[in-house]
């Protein structure tokens, strides 16, 4: 993964020290809280019901297996020795004292890390496949490129104020792990009818209050031009996007008053100004690049092993795991492994300092010292030898980390909601535990294969609830918490919004109202189908039904 | 007179910013885009220093044909979360060559200034004056930049 040269350790230390001085400045009273408010979002610092939260970035989710000890560590030291992973396979810490973070911060600095626009109307995170550089349907490893956006748009002195918050994604190949639809831009590594690869650009995708498809605003973009398009596509936002209204500020609004067609004309026009400046060479992309050779593989360690087909034949909770829990590996004889953190009863997303010193020693010893953690709140293991996948998933096992549940009902993605958040209207986290706890028995969960739930507490839609195959999203009505279902949402290559099952539910039904849309499931599917499948042929109506019918 | 901080100094404030409706006076003046469109001629007789005020809502390039009637541009931040002006001050000196004086005013805090500055603005009235000496220190809160910036034109990435 990308190692700090001296340039990139002097700017997060630099940023460290004018973080120390900002937070003592507003200590002391010489800033308001209205002054410290966006200088502490651009370092991930929010004030929330209980305590600061303060959000640290991962970029496109890689961490080394020193990272992850740093990050147990400062949850141990600073917090209550628990972190929580995100959408945007960042984590973030729900105790600290403000007092403290610029010491977390430096802390974090001494391991490559940091929380630099991790919140904030400035381009955040960007976020990228967990399976990149692995899986054999990639056209090309995106990391490289997410990590030269992250240090285009890292401090980027025009774009620090933007008219709301900005989010890239990017990916390598065509099944879309990453929600690249639902950035502001998203970045699709493709191949011309040459023979050269380049991007597909997608623009104004955005989840929250206005969910909506980002559209293609340029079929192919040759790959050096990267940075000048990005930057002209953020001028031309940072522009024409709406200051008055911060609920028509994300650049969703700006496509869709002005066309896609304007835009494209607009950033176009820009961008031939800035094409040449900011060409990326050749050696930049190849100093870049050599931080993401692949690791030291054995070739011929699909040949040598016939251990792991005997203990998948013989092990029956192994072999659930391995089909449940492991995705393909480009190299024969190894695989990728998901680390759950999705056991029922527990908050999704949430690992202890024990649990990530475990995970980091594991990452040494069975997957060349990397971990990466996914937008959807799990954690991988990219390149695991099938040899050793049952004494890894011996060692998960142990410590609570191996359900084997990943992309079933019950690998829910989850806000924080009311239990942390200041924004949240609903509580979120308790539910998603009760889901989890009714549906249990994993050979149903098997059985109803591939359902993702996404619980949000808020219109904000932090868990994504528009585009999960069953949505779920919490409303205030006169103080009470009341739960809005959609149907039919998905976030990868066949993107698509969730339609809306009804009126809302009350709190006490949300986990039966699940239990009736699993039922109509099972009486309407056909052979194999998905329930996304099933609800894309059938529609909303007869789960619908199925779910008022009392009222009848 | 107001002191403000121009080419990371503490300097003497000498412009006068008029008012639509306010009578000319001697020595250096700023104007609105408004009252530059409507009275150009009159403007472009006046003896002193001459300069003009934009805002994020106001159009850039209409005034891009009389740059080398001003000495001064002063953009306007509203609020300090309004970052329009950022994009006008690259614009002005990367796209249009403006040379002359680019200022900040408005909502202007010290922990802008660095963004600021390396967009090509160069002079700077602070919200809160108090904080003009500490002030100057923020223009080295960082040694480099990733990005190619007015002051550093060429990326980082071309010399590393």
């Amino acid at each position: 993964m990308y190692q700090y040269d001296k340039y990139d350790q002097t700017m997060i230390d630099q940023r460290v020290a004018q973080f120390r001085d900002q937070t003592r400045r507003f200590l002391a009273g010489e800033l308001t809280e209205e002054q410290f408010r966006p200088l502490r979002l651009m370092n991930g610092l929010y004030i929330q019901i209980h305590a600061p939260m303060l959000r640290v970035a991962v970029p496109y989710g890689m961490m080394s297996s020193r990272q992850v000890r740093k990050i147990a560590e400062v949850a141990r030291r600073y917090d209550k020795g628990f972190v929580h992973f995100t959408t945007r396979q960042n984590f973030q810490m729900n105790w600290p004292k403000l007092e403290d973070v610029p010491d977390i911060l430096a802390e974090l600095a001494t391991v490559q890390m940091h929380a630099i626009q991790s919140s904030g109307n400035c381009i955040r995170n960007t976020t990228s496949d967990q399976l990149a550089g692995v899986n054999a349907n990639e056209i090309e490893d995106p990391r490289p490129w997410a990590e030269m956006i992250r240090q285009w748009s890292t401090f980027h002195p025009e774009f620090a104020y933007l008219p709301r918050k900005f989010k890239i994604a990017v990916v390598g190949s065509k099944e879309d792990r990453a929600a690249t639809k639902l950035h502001d831009i998203g970045l699709h590594l493709v191949k011309n009818h040459e023979g050269d690869v380049g991007f597909e650009v997608l623009v104004g995708g955005g989840l929250g209050r206005t969910p909506i498809i980002g559209e293609q605003i340029r079929p192919f973009l040759e790959k050096q031009d990267l940075l000048s398009y990005l930057e002209a596509i953020v001028r031309v936002y940072n522009r024409l996007g709406r200051r008055d209204n911060k609920y028509k500020a994300r650049i969703k609004i700006t496509v869709r008053e002005h066309g896609i067609n304007h835009i494209r004309e607009l950033v176009e026009a820009e961008w031939v100004h800035i094409r040449d400046q900011l060409k990326l060479d050749k050696k930049e992309i190849e100093r870049v690049k050599q931080y993401f050779t692949e690791p030291a593989y054995e070739r011929d360690a699909a040949d040598s092993d016939s251990s792991f087909a005997d203990l998948v034949a013989q092990d029956k909770e192994f072999a659930l795991w391995v089909k449940q829990n492991t995705a393909d590996h480009k190299v024969p004889g190894y695989s990728a492994v998901y680390v759950s953190l999705k056991k029922p009863g527990q908050a999704p997303g949430d690992i202890t300092s024990e649990q990530l010193e475990v995970v980091a020693d594991l990452a040494d010893e069975f997957s060349f010292s990397e971990v990466r953690s996914t937008h959807t709140q799990n954690l991988v293991f990219a390149d695991v030898k099938q040899a050793d996948l049952y004494a890894l998933w011996l060692r998960l096992n142990a410590e609570d980390l191996a359900t084997p549940n990943i992309n079933t009902l019950t690998d829910i993605i989850c806000c924080p909601g009311l239990d942390y958040c200041g924004l949240a209207n609903a509580t979120s986290i308790p539910l998603s535990k009760g889901i989890a706890q009714r549906f249990d028995d994993l050979d149903y969960l098997h059985d109803l294969g591939d359902i993702k739930i996404k619980f949000s507490g808020c219109m904000n839609g932090c868990a994504h609830q528009s585009v999960g195959h069953i949505g779920i999203l919490g409303v205030d009505k006169k103080g009470e918490e009341w739960y809005q279902f959609t149907l039919g949402g998905s976030s990868e290559a066949d993107a698509s919004l969730g339609e809306r099952l009804g009126r809302a539910i009350p709190k006490a039904d949300v986990v039966d109202t699940v239990a009736h849309l699993l039922d109509a499931y099972i009486d309407l599917r056909h052979e194999d189908e998905s329930f996304l499948a099933t609800v894309r042929r059938v529609g909303v109506d007869p789960f619908k039904e199925r779910v008022y019918a009392e009222d009848h | 007179m107001q002191k403000i901080i121009k080419d990371r100094e503490i300097v003497d404030d000498n412009w006068q910013h008029l008012d639509d409706e306010a009578a000319l006076v001697a020595g250096n003046i700023t104007v609105s885009i408004t009252r530059w469109q409507e009275q150009h001629e009159t403007l472009s007789q006046h003896e002193g220093g001459l300069g003009i005020r934009l805002s994020g809502d106001d159009p850039l390039e209409e005034i891009v044909p009389d740059l080398a009637r001003f000495q001064l541009i002063v953009l306007l931040f509203p609020a300090f979360t309004d970052g329009r002006c950022y994009s006008y001050a690259r614009l002005l000196r990367d796209r249009y060559q403006f040379k002359g004086e680019i200022r900040a005013q408005g909502d202007v805090l010290y922990d802008q200034l660095f963004y600021m500055s390396q967009c090509g603005i160069n002079s700077f009235e602070l919200a809160n004056p108090d904080h003009l000496t500490q002030a100057l220190a923020a223009f080295d809160d960082f040694s480099d930049s990733y990005q190619a910036t007015v002051l550093r034109p060429v990326p980082l990435y071309r010399r590393r």
